[in-house]
């Protein structure tokens, strides 16, 4: 292991880290433009021109706050758990590739901090992780109702990782790999995952709502039954960190569907561009063509959040386990026999 | 109990069809009326810097107004206290000295003319009763205040600005 390659990683992490943190920062006031335009409204717009500096104004206004711990609070964990949500929700990044290796003089440098064969199942981990930034959250609040909504997060993550994995096997029969890196390489071109997998992407796309704890499945955040929700206690950069890890989230889970069903940086006519821009170009571009893709992703989160109304925790339960489920494993089931039928047992 | 009106509409309660409980049909076309507002313009209006027009008949805050000449042209006959059904309007009488000749039109005046604003029902029936064209609603909205007294608006408010000060 030689010190470029070191330096060349921790570049790449640097960058990745600052950019899913920027993206978070500008998710909010997307979200917020966006539900505007979606209401015939205007959105922010005093801070900066058309409002982008509203993302500053908000983080100023949340380290200004009162911090307040409650007195019969688990001061520790309280501290620990938004940190927790911010850790569980950046470390997923890791694996996610950005775009295929790119050429500088003799070098040549993966746009992906590490390839492990076994990324999808580490991508699963850590979101699954996520729900203990809640749950510890909920718990050492020392509040009846922030506990009552942090089980009912854990449950709703649990219940909904279950239906997430299932729909991934389909996906894995098709690929054969867990590796996001082949995952991704087998895509090429117009090739999406998506046009062999349209059923598995739906249920992997509607867990990927319940994950991120997103419109129509926000249980956890539940004004109307529990206060607030989880974070019902807390106050200043603590809430900020919560409310900040779930857009990381969306950035994440974004990036994530891109890339398993809506060929990452792949897309057509990519290898006309490849010999037109050379190999130090191209796979910028096509880390270029990855982020819209995960902008478009986003857009849809927000779109969606905004047109449908909140799930009840029956439905919920009931379109997680008897829905979701039961249609995944039928995918596996007809997935399976379509394979076997093509290279004919 | 007897229907009110004759707009009865029986509800139907079938059960749903396969495509209404998969949800995903009904969700399309919510989201497809919500982007279709995404493109709509919007109907906000950045209120300080720019303000929505009143309809051209709206009722706001009175004003007395003066003749060509500069002179209040109310003569403190009461007719629009009489027409007020709100009673927020109380004016004293006064008579003109010759040395004010320029400042009422006729020989009586209002010294005083009070319109309580919390009263008022911005009904315009004053302005309707006026016989002398004194009394407008042509004004602003009233503005907001504190204490119930600062709403009695006397003629230092309700007077329009003398001619030569405009």
């Amino acid at each position: 292991m030689d010190i470029a390659f070191v330096i060349e990683k921790f570049v790449l992490v640097a960058i990745i880290f600052g950019i899913s943190l920027l993206i978070a920062m500008y998710s909010t006031y997307a979200e917020r433009k966006v539900a505007a335009f979606l209401q015939d409204r205007l959105g922010p717009d005093r801070a900066g021109p058309f409002g982008i500096l509203q993302p500053l104004a908000d983080g100023v206004k949340m380290f200004m706050k009162e911090e307040i711990v409650p007195t019969n609070a688990s001061k520790w964990l309280f501290m620990v758990g938004p940190g927790l949500a911010m850790l569980t929700a950046c470390i997923g990044t890791a694996v996610i590739p950005w775009g295929s290796a790119i050429t500088i003089g003799d070098r040549t440098i993966p746009l992906q901090v590490t390839d492990i064969n076994v990324g999808i199942l580490y991508i699963f981990g850590v979101v699954s992780l996520g729900v203990y930034g809640v749950m510890i959250g909920g718990w050492a609040s020392n509040n009846k109702y922030s506990l009552l909504s942090a089980i009912r997060a854990a449950s709703q993550n649990i219940s909904y990782e279950i239906a997430m994995g299932l729909s991934i096997i389909a996906l894995l029969l098709v690929t054969g790999s867990m590796s996001l890196k082949e995952i991704v390489e087998g895509q090429h071109g117009w090739h999406w995952n998506i046009l062999y997998q349209p059923v598995g992407f739906i249920i992997f796309m509607v867990c990927a709502f319940a994950e991120t704890n997103r419109a129509p499945f926000d249980l956890p955040e539940c004004e109307t039954e529990l206060i607030g929700g989880y974070h019902t206690e807390y106050s200043s950069m603590k809430l900020g960190f919560y409310l900040f890890a779930e857009y990381i989230n969306m950035f994440v889970s974004a990036a994530v569907m891109a890339t398993l069903y809506f060929g990452g940086y792949n897309y057509p006519g990519m290898d006309s561009m490849a010999v037109l821009l050379g190999p130090t170009w191209a796979p910028l571009f096509g880390t270029a063509v990855f982020f819209v893709k995960i902008f478009v992703f986003i857009f849809f989160f927000m779109w969606v959040r905004w047109t449908i109304p909140r799930f009840r925790y029956d439905q919920l339960m009931n379109l997680g386990w008897k829905v979701l489920i039961p249609l995944a494993i039928a995918n596996i089931v007809v997935t399976g026999v379509v394979i076997a039928l093509i290279e004919g047992f | 109990m007897e229907p009110l009106t004759s707009k009865k509409k029986v509800l139907e309660q079938k059960p749903l069809t396969l495509a209404e409980r998969m949800y995903l049909p009904a969700i399309a076309k919510g989201m497809a009326i919500t982007i279709s507002h995404f493109f709509k313009k919007e109907a906000t209006i950045r209120y300080p810097e720019v303000e929505r027009e009143f309809s051209t008949n709206f009722r706001g805050m009175h004003s007395l107004k003066r003749d060509e000449e500069g002179r209040e042209r109310c003569t403190a006959c009461g007719l629009c206290a009489l027409s007020c059904p709100a009673e927020a309007i109380t004016m004293i009488a006064a008579e003109r000295k010759p040395e004010e000749k320029d400042l009422y039109r006729e020989e009586k005046y209002a010294s005083v003319y009070e319109i309580n604003m919390l009263r008022c029902i911005f009904c315009g029936l004053c302005e309707e009763a006026c016989p002398k064209e004194a009394i407008y609603l042509d004004g602003p909205i009233v503005p907001s205040d504190y204490l119930r007294k600062d709403f009695i608006y006397g003629k230092d408010k309700l007077v329009e600005q003398p001619l030569n000060k405009k």
